[in-house]
């Protein structure tokens, strides 16, 4: 496969590993976009990216401030970001990050065989709960993915899916029980998408469940899942436990999808009224004109 | 009770959690950070299994390691029935036992690779898909000159034994370590019943069979 020349892509932020899994002062290493890159982050929690090189291994110690050549590196949201492009200036915004109430957690990497675009098709698709997530984010009869808004907004340059009802039998780790949960969907990032759900420990807020995806190519991704929700009385590994039963539902979906890569002529797969915000992403991909990872549309 | 050092996402909890479901056996979960708290390294789980693998068991004072190990314990204690476990029938705890170490083996490549895949494990992931092929091609064999003298199960009896549910869980998820499974006919037909038995649940990454067709 060639290295990727998507110019939309390049210059994105891309997300790399989990800050709370990184000792200080190691060598992490991974892939993005088919280039190995080397990491790590200081005391403080500063972090270093750069192109991978033989006198920095995987596991070396390292002091960052002495590493020349760098790429673009970021922490945010309890991660390591980088680019190999020229990258905004700041990653999307996730208000709710900042609350100090909320518990803060990498629910899992986890490495998929598919595209990135269709991982965060998959994430905004209702219509999978009752049979996918049986007994947890749904349950027959209940299979109607009721009307919902889907709008593009301009000035921030992200797809809003609002007004979505849903109902879980088990929405979240609070949960007592069933119940119609409110759902409301961002895709501030061409992979990443934000989701707000109604919380059952606070009917006026909502819990924040992210999927950043790492494109390690055009057919591999790593998934980080990151938490910020309401809960006061799981543990850390309850909480993410819950998260990893779903994405295990979810994982051999993602890696039947065929082809892996994301059609982007509207014609490729036939929607349904539920998959509203599924073709606005796809029409917003087009529009960027990103190649990375989906069919185009053809001229 | 029956206390289940556990992790969603590990086959080798799952066939206790199945094998539990089957025989009707009440437990309670303590789940265990494997990913990516890597919890079974910590030190409160080494004092438990030195070896710091899941899963592990506590009963009556009882602390026991290994999937097959704990198989084969709970069969022999909980199935009055004495069918997944036949104590009396030494042929059948030869075959169960051989099979059980064949279970290891789909254990050390085909879960091998899906650790691979899916966690980053760092392993040789060509040389675990191919033993899991190995073993898969070898396995529908037997189960194919199984189904032709009417044999259903692993061994030759006329029901399930501990060695089915040893067997079942890695080659389900073979596909998340890009293990397919379309050459194996015979095995599909024999997951499939393993999925009608009574108590069969699922886990993530496994789904249950579609409803049984009249005969």
């Amino acid at each position: 496969m060639t290295k990727c020349t998507d110019r939309v892509v390049l210059d994105l932020w891309h997300p790399l590993q989990a800050i709370a899994e990184m000792p200080a002062g190691r060598v992490h290493e991974t892939v993005l976009l088919e280039e190995r890159l080397g990491f790590a982050r200081d005391e403080a929690g500063n972090a270093a990216v750069w192109r991978a090189r033989p006198d920095l291994r995987a596991d070396d110690a390292v002091d960052i401030a002495a590493v020349n050549d760098r790429l673009p590196a970021k922490v945010a949201y309890g991660y390591v970001w980088s680019s190999l492009g020229n990258p905004p200036a700041d990653i999307f915004p996730i208000p709710e990050f900042a609350e100090p109430d909320r518990r803060r957690l990498n629910a899992a990497t986890m490495g998929v065989n598919v595209s990135a675009p269709r991982a965060i098709e998959n994430f905004l698709d209702m219509g999978h709960f009752p049979y996918v997530h049986t007994d947890i984010l749904g349950a027959e009869p209940h299979t109607e993915v009721k009307e919902y808004d889907v709008e593009v907004s301009a000035d921030r340059d992200e797809i809003l899916a609002t007004r979505c009802r849903f109902f879980q039998p088990m929405a979240s780790t609070v949960s007592t029980g069933g119940a119609d949960v409110e759902y409301v969907y961002r895709v501030p990032h061409p992979f990443c998408s934000v989701l707000y759900k109604s919380s059952p420990a606070d009917e006026k807020r909502m819990d924040v469940i992210a999927i950043f995806i790492q494109p390690v190519d055009q057919e591999h991704i790593r998934a980080h899942m990151m938490l910020c929700v309401l809960d006061f009385d799981n543990e850390d590994k309850i909480i993410k436990r819950f998260q990893q039963t779903i994405f295990g539902q979810d994982k051999p979906i993602l890696e039947n999808q065929f082809p892996k890569r994301l059609p982007l002529d509207p014609r490729a797969e036939t929607p349904i009224r539920a998959d509203k915000s599924a073709i606005a992403y796809r029409r917003w991909l087009s529009q960027k004109g990103l190649t990375y990872g989906v069919i185009p549309a053809a001229a | 009770m029956i206390t289940l050092y556990d992790y969603e996402l590990s086959g080798n909890c799952y066939k206790l959690r199945l094998l539990m479901s089957m025989l009707g056996v009440k437990y309670k979960a303590v789940p265990v950070d494997f990913y990516p708290g890597r919890e079974h390294k910590s030190e409160w789980f080494l004092a438990i299994n030195p070896l710091g693998q899941l899963p592990v068991i506590e009963d009556d004072g009882l602390i026991l390691r290994d999937a097959q190990a704990i198989l084969v314990y709970l069969a022999a204690r909980y199935d009055p029935s004495k069918k997944w476990y036949p104590v009396d029938d030494p042929k059948m705890l030869g075959e169960i036992g051989q099979w059980l170490a064949f279970a290891d083996g789909i254990t050390s490549t085909s879960s091998a690779a899906r650790l691979h895949d899916g966690l980053f494990y760092d392993f040789d992931v060509d040389a675990a898909r191919a033993g899991a092929h190995r073993l898969f091609r070898i396995l529908d064999e037997h189960l194919w000159f199984g189904e032709q003298e009417g044999r259903e199960w692993i061994c030759s009896a006329p029901h399930p034994t501990v060695a089915d549910i040893a067997c079942f869980p890695y080659i389900m998820l073979s596909e998340e370590g890009g293990i397919p499974r379309q050459d194996y006919s015979a095995i599909r037909r024999w997951c499939d019943r393993v999925k009608r038995i009574d108590g069969f649940v699922v886990m993530s990454g496994v789904f249950p069979a579609s409803p049984a067709r009249a005969a």
